[in-house]
């Protein structure tokens, strides 16, 4: 395997399939982009709320911790221990004074700090670690955390990094009505683990095009057609967008003769109890579906009234997992609970409008092992620069997601576009 | 508890419908085991344990299990394959009337086109049935999956 890639074309009109199975790529994304000046997505603030909280995660194939420490601040450290690289954290969740390694029980503070180690000194002046021993020089490796709108970033370069405020723009509050994190209360998590490349994911979300023709829910039942007012925004760099629709803005009309060409079933089909399809305007921007996606690992969608984060986590080059956290806000009576759990049936491994993505990813996978120097064509919205569009005909977002990947891993072709 | 041994008998015949039902493809038989006022829904142990209440499928009405499955069949997509349900004996936790409580484990093998076979599920249903004249029917399904990491997607039910 070779870490190269040769691009067919400046605009990333053709992705060669071999990005998605080299294990070469994989080992350099997992430096150059996870353990790089990339600001990863951790977890909500809201799930680590006490002093001594914390949760696990991964950033890449990374196992990271982020915990919030006694004086309120929040840290993410490698979950590793300095001495013999046993797992430190072992549980998913919880609150704890100190961080124990089973191992040899070296202790580590809230902040990731190594703290202590069993018989530094040694016995009765036997054994025990060198004099000059500083815990400090070993302590696990830190992400820098920023913090946007109740959703935790984390980067490992944060001297390369871009300030977190400029890497998100505009997607990281305001965004859509959804973004206001800062008052979420969790409803709980689902997980997901697809047999195909983390980047296969990536560009699914990045890719509007396939949502109304893939999911055939939407249109069929109406929740979100291409006919609605709506479009795809990225930001400056075009690595992060968002796609977004706004309630009621096609008619039954405009969308049968849009998709009279398909399969979908505009007439033909009624669910007998619609309550999972009701939509609550609940947000200043009446937008029934806004997802904007962040790279390299996160998604904040809302459906309907619905509201989750998604966080990809790579497993090796041929599968990932996709760690769904669903919320709701901690003002929600009892009802407005019931409905947003009802509508995310919509959502998730088992979500009427999500659950084909696992497929399709898996058939792509499987199928373009063989492809040798073949290529995915990307030319749906169009070929050349970046631009945002006021439709959502297009595929564009996924040649940004590409440029960005290429200009981390130090592989842009001559000329490229960004 | 004590539990009469026809009321076992019957019970366990639906439970063995109901795996066959779904094994069979034969989803329509399947909503027909539950009463029109039911509830069906799946959940992972990882968020019983913190009592979280998020779904991985929800109907609370015989009307939303007929929606799903009118769903799979003109609608959705998903991996083509076959199921297989092993179910557990029976455990019996409590009867109000003709209501009866009970809780089965089960295992959910999926076998795909080319005949690989992967456990695609592990967990335990926990079931509330009425028994009317030898006739049961499920008033509430909850599907307690300890595989909270679901293998490509969850599509046919549990």
């Amino acid at each position: 395997m070779t870490a190269e890639v040769r691009w067919p074309r400046n605009d990333y009109s053709r992705v060669p399939y071999r990005l998605h199975h080299d294990e070469g790529l994989y080992a350099l994304e997992m430096e150059r982009i996870f353990r790089g000046p990339a600001w990863s997505y951790l977890c909500l603030e809201a799930e680590i709320p006490n002093p001594g909280d914390f949760r696990t995660t991964w950033i890449g194939d990374m196992p990271v911790v982020v915990s919030r420490a006694k004086d309120g601040s929040i840290h993410a450290f490698v979950n590793r221990c300095s001495h013999r690289g046993a797992t430190i954290v072992r549980e998913l969740r919880g609150n704890a004074e100190r961080h124990v390694c089973l191992y040899h029980r070296w202790t580590y503070s809230t902040a990731g700090e190594l703290t202590g180690l069993p018989f530094r000194k040694g016995l009765k002046g036997e054994g025990g670690m060198p004099d000059d021993f500083e815990m400090k020089s070993v302590s696990p490796g830190k992400m820098k955390v920023g913090n946007c709108a109740g959703m935790l970033f984390g980067t490992f370069q944060p001297d390369k990094a871009e300030p977190l405020e400029k890497y998100l723009g505009e997607f990281g509050t305001g965004s859509s009505g959804a973004s206001s994190t800062g008052r979420s209360a969790i409803l709980g998590y689902s997980r997901q683990l697809i047999a195909g490349n983390w980047k296969l994911y990536a560009e699914n979300l990045r890719d509007t095009y396939h949502a109304s023709l893939l999911h055939e829910f939407f249109v069929t039942y109406g929740v979100d057609r291409a006919t609605q007012k709506g479009g795809v925004k990225m930001d400056g760099r075009h690595r992060h967008n968002m796609n977004h629709a706004f309630a009621a803005t096609d008619t039954q009309e405009d969308a049968k003769a849009a998709y009279a060409d398909t399969a979908a079933r505009l007439d033909r089909m009624q669910l007998r109890d619609k309550k999972l399809l009701q939509f609550n305007n609940e947000f200043p921007d009446s937008m029934n579906l806004a997802a904007p996606t962040l790279f390299p690992n996160a998604l904040l969608i809302q459906i309907n009234n619905t509201i989750a984060t998604r966080q990809i986590r790579p497993k090796g080059v041929g599968a990932h997992e996709v760690f769904q956290t669903v919320f709701g806000y901690a003002d929600d009576d009892e009802a407005m609970t019931r409905h947003r759990l009802m509508s995310s049936n919509l959502v998730g491994p088992a979500g009427f409008v999500s659950m084909e993505d696992g497929e399709a990813i898996e058939v792509v996978q499987k199928a373009t092992r063989s492809a040798g120097e073949a290529s995915a064509v990307v030319e749906m919205g169009g070929r050349g620069a970046l631009r945002d569009l006021a439709h959502r005909v297009t595929e564009s977002p996924i040649r940004g997601f590409w440029s960005y990947w290429a200009e981390l891993m130090g592989m842009e072709p001559g000329g490229a576009i960004r | 508890l004590k539990v009469p041994p026809d009321i076992r008998e019957t019970l366990t015949a639906l439970m063995a419908e109901y795996a066959m039902a779904i094994d069979d493809n034969r989803l329509e038989d399947w909503v027909e085991l539950f009463d029109e006022a039911c509830d069906y829904k799946v959940v992972t142990r990882e968020n019983v344990e913190q009592n979280l209440p998020n779904v991985l499928m929800w109907c609370d009405n015989k009307n939303m299990l007929r929606d799903r499955v009118e769903s799979y069949r003109h609608v959705n997509l998903y991996n083509l394959h076959y199921d297989r349900h092993v179910l557990g004996p029976l455990h019996f936790s409590g009867n109000e009337g003709a209501n009866w409580r009970f809780e089965v484990s089960y295992s959910l093998f999926q076998t795909e086109l080319e005949g690989a076979s992967r456990l695609f599920s592990v967990g335990r249903y926990r079931i509330e049935a009425l028994v009317k004249a030898a006739e049961a029917r499920l008033k509430a399904v909850t599907v307690i999956a300890d595989t909270g990491l679901v293998p490509s997607l969850l599509a046919t039910p549990i």
